[in-house]
Formats: C-alpha cells, structure tokens, sequence
C-alpha cells in the first residue's frame, strides 16, 4: 500500500501534470469550485422566483427544479452530452459537459436552500421594509437577500461537498478527474485493485471530511450570530 | 430534426427500456429494504452507548458520507470481489455479479445515510422516556423496539424518504459496472439506433414517474403522520 502510494499520489493529485493537461484531485477541485461558483447565480434567481408572489416567476422555476431534482446526475450528463453539441454546432470537451451538468443540478438544489433561506426571513422585516418606503427589489437586495445567504453559509457548504461526489461521474464521460486516475492506475497495477481504490477512496475521505467539519464550524458560528441578533432585540 | 417516440416504443427496444426498468426497481427496491433495516440496527447499537460499537458505526458512516457513491461501488465490484478465492469469484460472476455488488454497497450507502436520520431522529425524542420505559420494567430492546425507534421514524421519515429519492436516483450509477439498468438501456438504445433524443427521452420520462411518485408517496405519508401526531 505505501509503495503504491510512493509511486501513484502524483497521479491522483494532479493527473499526468506538468507532462500533460492538470487532472486527478486538482481538477476534481476546480470542476466543483467553478460548478458551484456558476450555479451560484442561477440558484439565487430560482430560488427568488421560486418564492415570489408572481405565478409567472413561480411555474417554470417550480418545473425545471423538479425536473433537475427528478433526474438521475448521469441522465443530466447525458443529456449535456447529447444537447450542448447541438447548440454550438460542434463538440465540446467532456469537461465543459460535466460542469454543464454540475451546473443545473446545483442550480436546482442550491434554488431551493436558497428559497428556503429566503422563506425563513420573518415576513415582519419585509413588511417593515416595505413600509418605510423599500421598492421590493430593493427590499429583496438589501433587506431579504444578504441575510438569507448568510444562515445558508453551512448548506452551501454541504452542496459543495456533493459537488465534489458528483464529479466522480465524469469518470463515465473521460473526465480525466480522481476516480478516472484510480481507473488508471488499477490497469496499470492489475493486480491489486483492493489497494486502488481504497487509496481513491481516501483522497475523496480527508478532502470531504474536513469540509463536513467545517460546516458544522459554520452552523455554530451562523447560530450564534443570529442569537446574538435575536438577543438585540431582533424579532423572530 | 425529426422525432420518432413509437419507433422505440415497440419490439426489441421496448423489451429493453422494459428490463431495464425492472432491474432499476429492483436493485431500488433491494437496496431500500435491506439498506433500511441495517439502518434501524446500526442506530439501536449506536444508542447502546457502548464505545467499540460507537466507534465502528460512526467509521462505518463517515466511509459512506464522505466519499463518491460510483467510488464505493467500485470498491465492492474491483476490490472487494478479488478478495474472495477463485471458486467463489466464478460463482458470483455466473451470478450477476454485478447486481451483487452494486446491491451492496448502495444498501450500505443509504443504510448508513438512514441511521444518521434516525439517529438525530432518536435525539429528539425526550431522554425521559427512555428512563420511564426502563422504569416500567422493559429491556433495552424492548424499550428501543416499541416505544424509541416508532417515535424516532415519525420525526425521520420526511429525511428518510428524500434517502430513498436519492437511492431511486444512485441505482442509476450500476451502469458503470454493467448493470443493464435504465440508464444503461438508454445508453445502448442510442448507440445501437442514433435516436439519442427519444431514447434520453423516454428514459428520463421514466425516471421522472418514478421520483416524483416517490415524492408524493413521501408527502402523503407526511400529512398522515402529521394528522396521526395531532390527535
């Protein structure tokens, strides 16, 4: 197991770099990072329209969400796979297609932490808001948004984490990511796959591990915070 | 771009979206159950207090919490199945092996994401009655059995039925070791005709009547338990 380690780390922590194109671990990373950092936006205006009072806004958000969240992550890959070609009128590297993928799902299911975010505001706020003269997007931007993305610090955080699952299944499409080295590895080594994939495996355990500490670090510190807010004379 | 839904819908391929179909519900319905009864007894050991037990379930379920579900069942399928010697190892391939170990280590995945439900379930159910069980003269495991556990399902069961969505869903990562579950049957419905739009189509189509009856499932028995718990 250590030799292995010894030769083959390199490998799953950043592919076939400097030599060839960064993979392994690192892109795992980077394919997390800029899915969430695009569906961040997104998931923000689902998750408004998703709570307005409009059933104009409220329909289609309400249909793509179930529809994303109904579908299998690989089905939304394919699907990326099938439809993004078609729009561009050529072929797209598989990582453009996963982080497509990565990105409508995380839109659906960060909308609705996001609408849930948005929901647990007490409606006294808005209505305050309101009546000392607030438009409602401003309302929205200044009042409703900002503390509603603070609470949602730690479920951002857990979404991140299932991102970073999620990318294991570019491994399907060559996404040259963490579990497509342990593919290579295990051909390379033969014999002793136990090894491989334990050690793929690990990887995955101390990066998402340490994130699920972090986020309940966060959930303490956002509780406290809007103790200390209620403590002031904040109503709830 | 022409759309031929019925050219699919018939004959050989019909058989396949059909088998397909069949092997996803099953390795669902597999998993869920077997998943959710590990499930029940790693959260009664847990509760036991007892500190090796503690330990190994609490290792048992970080493995599964934190790592990819595809990895876990690469494990089992790459892995694990060399460890076995050879006579057994001709066996399970005769036997679908595939199936065996996808079934697995998506029933250890959720029966380990289940009994952490259980678990804050259990914490919300008031320490006391614990106590005034034991003081009425049951067993730790009559006392778990009939008066924690029933409790602790009532609050888990909305968590616990969003486990059994994302379950439904994961069956759907069985393809990569070759299971010819749905995902599967689109993938070679599509290589095999080039009508990568109905075969996706019909599939997700598919996939869609199924989360969606398992979310409304999960909404009735919702609104029961809620009507159940007011009276």
């Amino acid at each position: 197991m250590l030799e292995l380690l010894q030769t083959y780390t390199p490998w799953l922590l950043v592919g076939q770099y400097p030599s060839g194109p960064i993979g392994g671990l690192a892109l795992t990373l980077f394919l997390a990072v800029t899915g969430l950092v695009c569906a961040f936006p997104l998931s923000v205006l689902v998750g408004i329209a998703r709570s307005s009072e409009s059933r104009w806004a409220r329909a289609p958000a309400f249909v793509i969400v179930h529809i994303v969240r109904g579908l299998p992550v690989l089905m939304l890959i394919f699907w990326c796979y099938y439809v993004i070609p078609l729009l561009f009128g050529r072929s797209v590297p598989g990582i453009a297609t996963l982080i497509a993928a990565l990105i409508f799902y995380e839109m659906a299911f960060l909308g609705e932490v996001v609408r849930a975010g948005i929901q647990a505001i007490p409606k006294g706020q808005i209505e305050a808001a309101r009546s000392l003269g607030l438009s409602r997007t401003r309302c929205m931007l200044d009042i409703v948004l900002p503390q509603a993305l603070f609470n949602m610090i730690p479920s951002i955080l857990s979404q991140f984490i299932n991102l970073i699952k999620n990318t294991s299944l570019g491994y399907i499409i060559s996404v040259e990511e963490l579990t497509y080295f342990g593919h290579q590895i295990n051909s390379t080594v033969l014999t002793r796959p136990m090894e491989v994939f334990l050690m793929v495996a690990a990887f995955y355990f101390v990066v998402c591990f340490s994130l699920a500490r972090l986020v309940g670090w966060t959930e303490r510190h956002v509780r406290r915070r809007r103790g200390n807010l209620i403590a002031q004379g904040g109503e709830q | 771009m022409e759309i031929h839904l019925l050219e699919l819908l018939q004959g050989y391929y019909l058989q396949l979206f059909i088998a397909g179909t069949a092997m996803t519900l099953r390795l669902f319905f597999a998993s869920l159950f077997s998943g959710f009864a590990l499930a029940v007894l790693l959260t009664a050991l847990r509760a036991t207090g007892i500190p090796v037990l503690r330990w190994v379930i609490a290792a048992f379920v970080e493995y599964h919490r934190n790592v990819p579900a595809l990895v876990q069942i690469f494990v089992w399928y790459f892995g694990v199945s060399q460890l076995f010697p050879a006579a057994i190892r001709n066996w399970m391939n005769a036997q679908n092996g595939e199936f065996l170990f996808a079934y697995i280590a998506l029933g250890l995945n959720v029966a380990a994401y289940m009994s952490e439900d259980l678990r804050s379930g259990l914490r919300s159910i008031a320490r006391t009655q614990m106590e005034a069980a034991r003081a009425l003269g049951l067993n730790f495991t009559q006392a778990m059995r009939d008066v924690m556990l029933p409790q602790a399902l009532r609050v888990a069961s909305p968590p616990l039925v969003s486990q059994s969505l994302g379950l439904f869903k994961a069956t759907s990562l069985a393809m990569a070791i070759g299971v010819a579950e749905l995902t599967y049957s689109a993938r070679l419905v599509d290589s095999d005709t080039f009508r990568t739009f109905e075969a996706f189509a019909i599939v997700s189509v598919i996939y869609l009547v199924g989360s969606w009856s398992i979310a409304g499932l999960g909404y009735l028995l919702e609104s029961r338990l809620r009507r159940a718990g007011s009276q």
